[in-house]
């Protein structure tokens, strides 16, 4: 058995007398693709607040690559190689996609407190920038600001910053939110490339993009883990069926 | 300074050096038209650039709206003052002591406020920068509420400050040093963050930058520079007061930098120039029926900045054309 990636074992958040988390343990092996879907209000982006450490459990812990990082802050998780791309996207709106990408090439490259060195003739950080905007094809639009490129570009671009600092694991929030068919089809895709090489934990609405690219998929109800398993245990489950699927996917799909 | 260099081939370059030219020159000027006055104007100018470069670091290129940066001219001028009370005069014990005491007051005052956000921050700024106004108006050795009358510090063999042209040539020089510093730290990796944060603290941090820390680090640089100009504002009037640091100092120094261009080099120089030369010509051309409606020549000011907000959000520099590269 693999050791997981990253685990969290009874993670428990309560919002007054809400629980949002109900003792909720997951794991992310290297290299699968492991998604987590649920209705609106399970519980999905206080469970990723808590593994980027924006918010802290009650109760239980978060392991990420050996190590307890319950207590972590966010930007020494980031350096373990946890990213993440936001569910409403989150660029730098003021800085060209190239900068955008630099600046995360820069976060993993030492401390920042250099104050005289131009960086925008620092090739160290530009070189690996321009490969990381080839390879999600934004290329060609590397001198543009952030705030002029497309919604499905921002994503791309978000992708880009994501993955700038060679991460162990990549926690994408919904990163098909608001694209047309075409330029889903086109991240499915990059993601898909990207399969075995990153380990992934997607938290999608899409059901389509989920099936074609999870290994694992978990169920969130209510803050609870209902059921967790491959795509097709997932589908056959009469619990995931009746607390969320509907027919939708249950059919042909 | 090849940047710099390279910008005089634009118009705003060209604006640039003849504003540079002329303060390189103003005691010649000054003195060939035998207008002193000019010249104790122009030394102030001068060193209000310098703060307001300095405050431009945090405010402008950081989004940070520090209402307490005029503390800083109490901080580095205090120490002066309280140092030559005590008969020590020299410059070199003075200057090094009154910008370590700037660091130190801005590193504790950042550590705390730097922890919360918007009108929290503006509010955190303004009650540290008010308890050191109550302390020194405190200050019964040192004059209380009535200020320090000191002598100018000594650098002796070096430069005679009381000089009033060497004095204000130290002063361009040390301007010039500043804006040459900000020039580099604007696009340094530093700098970046700085930026960064400014645009989207939340992602920054995603991407594995301890932001705080940053922060904290350029709020303490800005208060280092602010207190150079407070050490050089002590000189110039050979007078420290609790007025140098009271709030509404914070806030014509906030004005300057929105009224010159948030985050631009040069912005917080073009906004000193035009407070002052604004400042000193509505009090007398309102002064003209002798009532005494000089006091009152930010009634003018205002609605100036006004339409400078709603129509010129870029400030001055803004109004200079479009910014090469």
């Amino acid at each position: 058995m693999v050791e997981p990636l990253l685990r969290t074992d009874r993670l428990i958040k309560r919002f007054g007398g809400l629980v949002a988390t109900d003792t909720v343990s997951i794991d992310v092996r290297p290299g699968e693709i492991h998604a987590l879907i649920g209705p609106n209000g399970a519980g999905k982006t206080t469970l990723v607040g808590q593994l980027t450490g924006n918010l802290a459990p009650d109760a239980g812990t978060i392991h990420f690559a050996g190590r307890d990082v319950t207590r972590l802050p966010t930007h020494a998780r980031v350096r373990l190689g946890l990213a993440r791309s936001f569910q409403i996207t989150s660029v730098l709106r003021e800085f060209t996609a190239l900068e955008n990408v630099a600046l995360a090439v820069q976060a993993h490259a030492g401390h920042s407190f250099h104050f005289l060195a131009d960086v925008r003739r620092d090739e160290t950080l530009r070189a690996p920038a321009r490969q990381g905007l080839e390879a999600v094809g934004l290329g060609a639009r590397a001198d543009t600001l952030a705030s002029v490129l497309s919604h499905g570009e921002q994503r791309q671009l978000e992708i880009a910053m994501a993955l700038a600092g060679d991460p162990k694991l990549l926690l994408l929030d919904e990163p098909m939110a608001g694209m047309g068919v075409e330029e889903s089809q086109r991240m499915i895709g990059f993601l898909q490339a990207l399969k075995g090489r990153r380990a992934m934990l997607l938290i999608e609405h899409d059901m389509d993009a989920v099936f074609q690219l999870a290994d694992r998929i978990t169920v969130l109800v209510y803050g609870r883990a209902i059921a967790s398993g491959t795509p097709d245990e997932i589908r056959a489950n009469a619990e995931v069926r009746q607390a969320y699927l509907g027919d939708e996917a249950a059919g042909p799909a | 300074m090849a940047a710099l260099l390279a910008s005089l081939r634009t118009p705003r370059g060209l604006i640039v050096a003849l504003i540079l030219l002329v303060f390189a020159i103003l005691p010649l000027l000054t003195q060939a038209f035998d207008q002193r006055y000019l010249l104790s104007i122009g030394t102030r100018i001068v060193i209000w650039s310098i703060a307001a470069v300095s405050l431009n670091m945090i405010l402008g290129y950081g989004g940070l709206v520090s209402f307490g940066h005029a503390v800083f001219f109490g901080i580095g001028g205090y120490a002066v003052g309280i140092l030559a009370a005590n008969g020590l005069q020299s410059g070199w014990l003075q200057w090094p002591v009154a910008i370590a005491a700037s660091v130190l007051w801005a590193a504790l005052v950042g550590a705390l406020s730097l922890r919360t956000r918007g009108v929290y921050f503006i509010m955190i700024t303004l009650a540290f920068a008010q308890l050191v106004y109550y302390v020194s108006a405190g200050l019964e050795a040192y004059g209380a509420d009535d200020g320090l009358n000191i002598s100018r510090s000594r650098f002796d063999g070096l430069i005679d400050l009381r000089d009033k042209a060497s004095f204000y040539w130290l002063c361009f020089v040390l301007l010039l040093g500043t804006l040459w510093f900000c020039s580099r730290f604007a696009n340094s990796r530093f700098g970046f963050v700085i930026r960064g944060a400014k645009s989207n603290d939340l992602r920054m941090t995603a991407l594995g930058f301890p932001v705080f820390r940053y922060r904290l680090a350029a709020f303490t640089l800005s208060g280092a520079f602010g207190g150079l100009a407070g050490i050089l504002l002590a000189n110039e009037g050979a007078y420290v007061s609790p007025a140098m640091m009271s709030w509404v100092k914070s806030g014509d120094l906030i004005v300057i930098v929105v009224l010159g261009g948030m985050g631009t080099l040069f912005g917080p120089l073009y906004g000193t120039i035009a407070f002052f030369v604004l400042e000193e010509s509505l009090k007398p051309l309102l002064d003209l029926g002798h009532k005494g409606w000089g006091e009152y020549w930010q009634i003018v000011f205002g609605p100036m900045l006004v339409l400078i907000a709603l129509y010129a959000r870029g400030g001055i520099d803004s109004l200079l054309g479009r910014r090469h590269g």
